[in-house]
């Protein structure tokens, strides 16, 4: 299980691209989608990388982020 | 909004989310406008300080002009540049509120300079954000008395010319110099480190209020990506190559 998960508000999105830019795991990209307003928004292509680090999270300028963090007991499980 | 309550599998906790501060509704800013993350902030202090109940936020004219619609607090919305001076009749007339402004460059810096220098001088028990993205955002892009010298505006196509307009007006700077604030300091919105910074700073600049410490100003340097007419990315890499040398960060008076 990776260490940090994240959920995008595609609605609240405005597919600034900042999140996907500022990830440093690489984890952000733009998906295919676009919403009610037309922006492209933004997803997470590779889950597996995202560490819980929340960079995405406080550079959105639309909080339309939340992170997930794995508790300890299970990313040991998981180890 | 959509819910996001999708599928969360079981071993994860929430560690990031919405302050509870924040209302549901979207907000009008441009995409990648850091407009949003001071938004945030504010919002975050309010909830962390447990004052939201007692909290009363003045709105500006220009982009943010809408903030009431974006807390759960209440809000005032004044006229063009007059925050400060609503926001000491409120503080003054009700001492047990906890009154803030939120204002642009255009706002408290130009229509509004006198009511922000002046409430500051008084040393008012309020907490000013002051957003310095350097231009008129809602109005088109025009100049600003925090402009750089040599940007591009709408009304500086050749680029801003101190000889005939002045420099960037150093607000901060300026008002630090007086014996009335408690608190005055300048930070930037460009990457997450920064944020975090400007967060501590808002904390600060509300907690003085809480305490009765006086009057605290908080600028952030922000970009507007629209009117730079620049991607978001490459805004942030422009304050950081072009408004900071203009801007520097830190803090300017801390009285305890
Ligand atoms: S939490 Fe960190 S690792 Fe995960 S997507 Fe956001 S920036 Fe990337
Ligand atoms: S930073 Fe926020 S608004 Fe911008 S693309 Fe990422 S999720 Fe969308």
């Amino acid at each position: 299980m990776p260490k940090g998960m994240t959920v995008i508000d595609k609605e609240r999105c405005k597919g600034c691209g900042l999140c996907v830019a500022a990830c440093p795991f690489g984890v952000l990209a733009f998906s295919e989608e676009h919403n009610s307003s037309g922006y492209n928004v933004a997803m997470a292509q590779h889950p597996e990388k995202c560490t819980a680090c929340m960079v995405c999270a406080q550079i959105c300028p639309d909080v339309a982020i939340e992170v997930y963090r794995l508790d300890r007991a299970e990313s040991k499980g998981a180890a | 909004m959509s819910p996001v309550e999708t599928s969360i599998p079981a071993g994860y906790t929430k560690v990031f989310g919405r302050p509870n501060s924040l209302s549901d509704a979207p907000t009008t800013y441009c995409p990648g406008c850091h407009h949003g993350v001071a938004t945030r902030l504010v919002a975050e202090v309010i909830d962390e300080l447990g004052i939201q109940e007692r909290t009363v936020g003045i709105a500006p004219v220009g982009c943010a002009v809408f903030l009431y619609r974006f807390y759960r607090c209440d809000f005032v919305q004044a006229a063009h540049g007059r925050a400060c001076a609503v926001a000491t009749g409120l503080k003054r007339a009700n001492p047990e509120l906890i009154v803030f402004s939120y204002q642009g460059d255009g706002d408290l810096a130009a229509i509004g300079t006198a009511e922000t220098v002046h409430a500051a001088n008084r040393g008012e028990n309020i907490t000013v954000v002051f957003i310095n993205n350097q231009i008129y955002g809602m109005t088109g892009g025009e100049m600003a008395p925090t402009t750089l010298a040599g940007q591009h505006t709408t009304t500086t196509p050749r680029g801003r010319d101190v000889a005939t307009t002045g420099y960037p007006l150093k607000i901060s700077e300026m008002l630090a110099q007086l014996d009335g604030p408690t608190y005055i300091t300048r930070q930037s919105l460009h990457d997450a480190p920064h944020v975090a910074k400007a967060r501590k700073a808002l904390l600060t600049g509300f907690q003085n209020q809480v305490e009765g410490k006086g009057f605290s100003l908080v600028e952030l340097v922000a970009s507007c990506p629209t009117n730079f007419k620049m991607s978001p990315q490459k805004a942030n890499k422009w304050l950081v190559e072009q408004a900071l040398p203009a801007f520097p960060l830190g803090d300017l008076k801390v009285r305890d």
